[in-house]
């Protein structure tokens, strides 16, 4: 039910997100300058904040998905559909945590640190 | 005990003798949105975790993006053929999930018809934007100066 709840907000926000990133990214066919100004406003640590849930939501549902497809077509994923999803929260902070300290670090290295 | 000793389902209700739920299309298409959910989600695993990777991980990560880095990106067809792969999927994968939780939640038809145009819409001005600026897309623009990738000609 709940892992259903959640399948749901990050496929969502992952969509909005999508639109927006193809918009932003198409102003490369305006002029570098238009492109670069906007892309720097992804590189403070309030939007690295952002972009470090952005990822924690993609990364949910990439695995919750995997999950919905073991139950769909695994003969015993039914059955088992309650550990495979500790097994999906648990590749979720596997995968995480070393994605947060490798993110935020060039976030906020780059920030107070120079340039 | 015999087959007929006790009564069908719904058999005596309003809508006997069938029980009729939806009886407008025959085609095959939700069979076919339901698989392609599953088809597409396990290639957007491996195109987006490599895009986030590529992007956010290596060398200076969030920090390194800028003109230089996309024109770099996108002046090997590899990428071209990728970053196009990720858009026509992940728009088609995330307006079909859309549209299911139109379809559940908004139980007006005039609701349901005018958000789903709205999506439909929306999602079809991304689609084509993205693939025009990924195939029109010049690394070295006439009179660009800054962030411009090595390999352009010096102006």
């Amino acid at each position: 039910m709940w892992s259903w709840v959640g399948h749901r907000i990050t496929g969502v926000v992952i969509f909005i997100f999508l639109l927006v990133h193809v918009l932003d990214t198409s102003l490369v066919r305006v002029s570098p300058e238009a492109y670069t100004a906007v892309i720097g406003a992804y590189k403070n640590p309030i939007m690295g904040l952002g972009e470090a849930a952005l990822v924690a939501a993609i990364v949910f549902h990439a695995f919750n998905g995997l999950r919905i497809i073991a139950v769909d077509f695994w003969k015993k994923g039914p059955k088992y559909q309650r550990q495979l999803l500790w097994g999906v929260l648990a590749l979720w902070a596997v995968t995480m945590i070393p994605f947060l300290i490798r993110h935020l670090t060039i976030v906020f290295s780059n920030f107070f640190g120079g340039h | 005990m015999s087959t007929d000793s006790i009564a069908a389902p719904r058999s005596n209700s309003a809508q006997s003798p069938k029980y009729k739920r939806n009886k407008a299309s025959h085609s095959s298409f939700e069979m076919f949105a339901w698989l392609f959910m599953r088809l597409s989600g396990v290639v957007l695993i491996v195109l987006i975790f490599g895009h986030l990777f590529v992007n956010l991980m290596v060398g200076d990560g969030i920090h390194a993006i800028d003109f230089g880095f996309v024109a770099g990106k996108w002046s090997d067809p590899f990428w071209q053929v990728w970053d196009l792969a990720m858009l026509w999927l992940a728009i088609l994968h995330g307006t079909n999930g859309v549209r299911t939780i139109i379809n559940d939640y908004a139980e007006r038809d005039g609701t349901r018809m005018t958000l789903k145009t709205i999506l439909y819409v929306a999602s079809a001005v991304i689609i084509v934007l993205g693939t025009l600026v990924v195939f029109t897309f010049d690394p070295c623009p006439p009179g660009a100066v800054i962030d411009l990738p090595s390999f352009c000609p010096v102006p």
